[in-house]
């Protein structure tokens, strides 16, 4: 049933996705509403499939653990609800709805979801680690989306064609800000969350292995965030330098994402 | 019902005939009690604005009404050259005009938003005095929600027509709120004084003022109450300015590349908006370049006015076809309307005859027994009713279509329900 939940949730957000590949083009009110209309109900679907698969697995860090696409995904839409909030405004949505559609996609498509299985396994500490993590993630991809919007607005402000393509996106200082304050808020989740990995790790197998690529990946991507942080905040970098800054770290997210599937402490085969 | 509007506006009439017309808001409220005393009107409504004069009633049933008389008479006006810069409309070419009107498609700005309030102050005035009641009330708050359509669906009111406006929206689109800005005016000259003002009523905290005579920059820093600079100083204090207008007669660029790398490493790379109004310019294109400067020149700023322009007239084609559809909307919507209170007087109508005809009969049957007298109620009614079902599902077909109202007389005349709609139409009018 929780899957169920997920695709109705999946439903909605390809309207969003839809919202995405219009506004590249032309810019609509209408289509903003329905939009975010659709985004409110994926979400309220999607939290249903949530709290589902928390009562499925009897236990929420195993149930956080199983969906772990899909709460990622869930996050990013609570950051782009709460950026609307503040800054009314949709246009990072131009990204994170093909995001999140792809990631609930994921999610809701998969077969076989990771196995979780150590009996002496501190599921406090694990429940912190998965859920500071993803909280940093989900900012780090709105900074991410932040930059790339400021990119596409100076190019427009630059072209001297203001009125053109994707008029409606937010002011260049705001699209700043929404970028920064998603970077600031989301570092130390992030870093918060890779100590409560590291407690685990050497809870679990007695030392941390600095060889496992997920564990260097992170680091990686840890370190990537950090120099955006400084760079920003003592260099004031934006724009183009700021973009790749963002580029890099994002990319370092995902393939970080991506080595659960190749490394050995984040398989959690059943030993 | 049967709308009818006179009127002159910009197109039409000079400025020394709409002066003539225009009626002061303190007379107002008596010219509209005026309109709907002249024979055939029944409900009436003046907008009088600096670019227009309209005359906008509703017909007492199937006349029309004589506006021009009315107009001649209001003004004491004999010449017959007010005609041809008089237009008018009836039924559902008055309903677009309104429309149009409110939404300020027919405004000299397309899209300026004053229209708007004007016409429903007009409305308010009319309404006070009880010239507007039944029908021209739906018509013109149709029309606000039409106007609301257009803003919001459209984007005819959103761009800005002038340099300066233009350069505002630039701020805006580079800082968001203006607020706490500080602006730097480099060189004096009407139009950029303009645009600092302009940014300034936008939120912009403060001025600093250079000049190549240090005077002039004194008393225009007083005139905006801002700090004058010493022109020796610029380089060194202009990364204190968000942004920086420039309209200095110097030959050469004074802003160059490297100077804007300069601004830009002091500002932490904080953006920067250059509005420079000179010919020949006072700053170098390259630095549009930098990362975080953003250079506009009098042929930008001009274009954009013009795309803004163009745009303007995009935006209203469209909400032409939201106009249109909105009236196709409205007329079917007061035809409907129309048809009911004939319904209602048809069916007491024949009630009443029914009536007195149980009444008649009722002396020579003698006492009748409860089934008796409700097998005569059954009967009574349901001949009656099958009577009335033919007529009844007539009109309601014909509210749809555009004959409507002559189906409506027919049924009137054939039933001879001329009085009782006349008592009706004016019962609801006191209601509301």
């Amino acid at each position: 049933m929780s899957i169920f939940w997920l695709r109705v949730a999946l439903g909605f957000y390809g309207v969003g996705l839809l919202y995405a590949l219009v506004a590249l083009t032309r810019t609509s009110e209408l289509l903003n509403r329905v939009a975010l209309h659709a985004a409110y109900l994926g979400m309220v679907f999607h939290l249903v499939s949530l709290t589902e698969g928390v009562f499925l697995a009897d236990h929420v860090t195993f149930a956080m653990v199983h969906n772990s696409e899909s709460l990622l995904a869930f996050l990013i839409m609570a950051v782009f609800m709460i950026t609307y909030l503040i800054y009314q405004t949709t246009s990072p949505g131009i990204i994170v709805f093909p995001l999140v559609f792809l990631l609930t996609f994921m999610a809701a498509t998969r077969q076989q979801p990771f196995l979780l299985m150590s009996p002496g396994l501190r599921t406090s500490w694990l429940f912190a680690h998965i859920g500071l993590i993803f909280t940093g993630y989900a900012a780090l991809i709105l900074s991410f989306c932040a930059s790339v919007l400021y990119l596409i607005q100076q190019h427009s402000l630059k072209a001297k064609r203001p009125n053109g393509i994707l008029s409606r996106l937010p002011a260049l200082e705001d699209i700043d800000q929404i970028g920064y304050r998603a970077l600031l808020l989301g570092f130390p989740f992030m870093t918060l969350g890779l100590i409560a990995g590291s407690v685990v790790a050497q809870s679990t197998y007695g030392r941390i292995d600095v060889q496992d690529p997920k564990i260097l990946l992170s680091l990686l991507m840890w370190a990537v965030y950090l120099v955006m942080v400084y760079t920003r905040w003592i260099a004031g970098w934006r724009g183009r330098k700021a973009a790749v800054m963002a580029s890099l770290a994002f990319a370092a997210a995902v393939v970080a994402w991506a080595a659960n599937y190749f490394s050995s402490i984040h398989r959690f085969v059943s030993s | 019902m049967r709308f009818q509007l006179i009127g002159v506006n910009h197109n039409t009439a000079p400025v020394e005939v709409r002066e003539r017309l225009a009626i002061p808001e303190s007379r107002l409220p008596e010219a509209c009690k005026k309109l709907t005393e002249f024979p055939g009107i029944d409900e009436g409504m003046i907008l009088s604005t600096c670019n227009r004069v309209e005359i906008l009633a509703n017909t007492k049933n199937g006349s029309g009404a004589d506006l021009r008389a009315f107009l001649r008479n209001y003004f004491q006006l004999h010449d017959a050259d007010l005609d041809k810069h008089l237009y008018e409309y009836r039924e559902q070419d008055a309903v677009r005009h309104v429309f149009r009107v409110a939404s300020s498609l027919d405004s000299m700005v397309v899209g300026e938003p004053q229209i708007l309030g004007q016409v429903k102050e007009a409305y308010a005035t009319a309404r006070a005095v009880g010239a507007v009641r039944a029908q021209l009330d739906q018509l013109v708050t149709r029309a606000f929600a039409v106007a609301k359509r257009v803003r919001t669906e459209t984007a005819v009111g959103s761009s800005s027509v002038s340099i300066a406006s233009v350069a505002v929206d630039l701020a805006k689109k580079i800082f968001g709120n203006l607020a706490g800005k500080q602006v730097f005016l480099v060189g004096a000259g009407k139009m950029s004084e303009l645009a600092a003002r302009h940014l300034m009523a936008h939120g912009c905290a403060s001025i600093f003022v250079a000049n190549r005579t240090y005077e002039r920059a004194v008393s225009l820093a007083y005139k905006f109450k801002g700090q004058a600079i010493h022109f020796e100083d610029l380089h060194k204090t202009c990364d204190r300015a968000d942004i920086v207008i420039t309209s200095t007669g110097a030959p050469h660029a004074i802003f160059r590349r490297e100077h804007g790398e300069l601004f830009l490493s002091r500002r932490k790379n904080r953006p920067m908006f250059f509005i420079d109004i000179a010919v020949p310019r006072d700053v170098d294109p390259a630095m549009n370049k930098l990362d975080g400067i953003f250079v506009y020149d009098i042929d930008d700023l001009q274009q954009a006015v013009a795309s803004h322009v163009a745009d303007r007239r995009k935006e209203a084609e469209r909400a032409e076809a939201i106009v249109t559809v909105e009236v196709e909307r409205f007329q079917a919507r007061i035809q409907t309307l129309d048809v009911v209170p004939t319904i209602v007087s048809l069916q007491d109508h024949l009630e009443t005859i029914r009536q007195a005809e149980i009444d008649r009969v009722r002396g020579r049957l003698g006492p009748m027994t409860p089934d008796q007298e409700l097998a005569v109620e059954a009967l009574t009614r349901g001949i009656v009713n099958k009577i009335m079902h033919t007529p009844i599902s007539a009109l309601k077909s014909a509210a749809r279509e555009p004959e409507a109202t002559t189906v409506i007389d027919l049924v009137r005349r054939l039933f001879n329900l001329q009085e009782k709609r006349a008592a009706k139409s004016g019962g609801s009018g006191e209601s509301n």
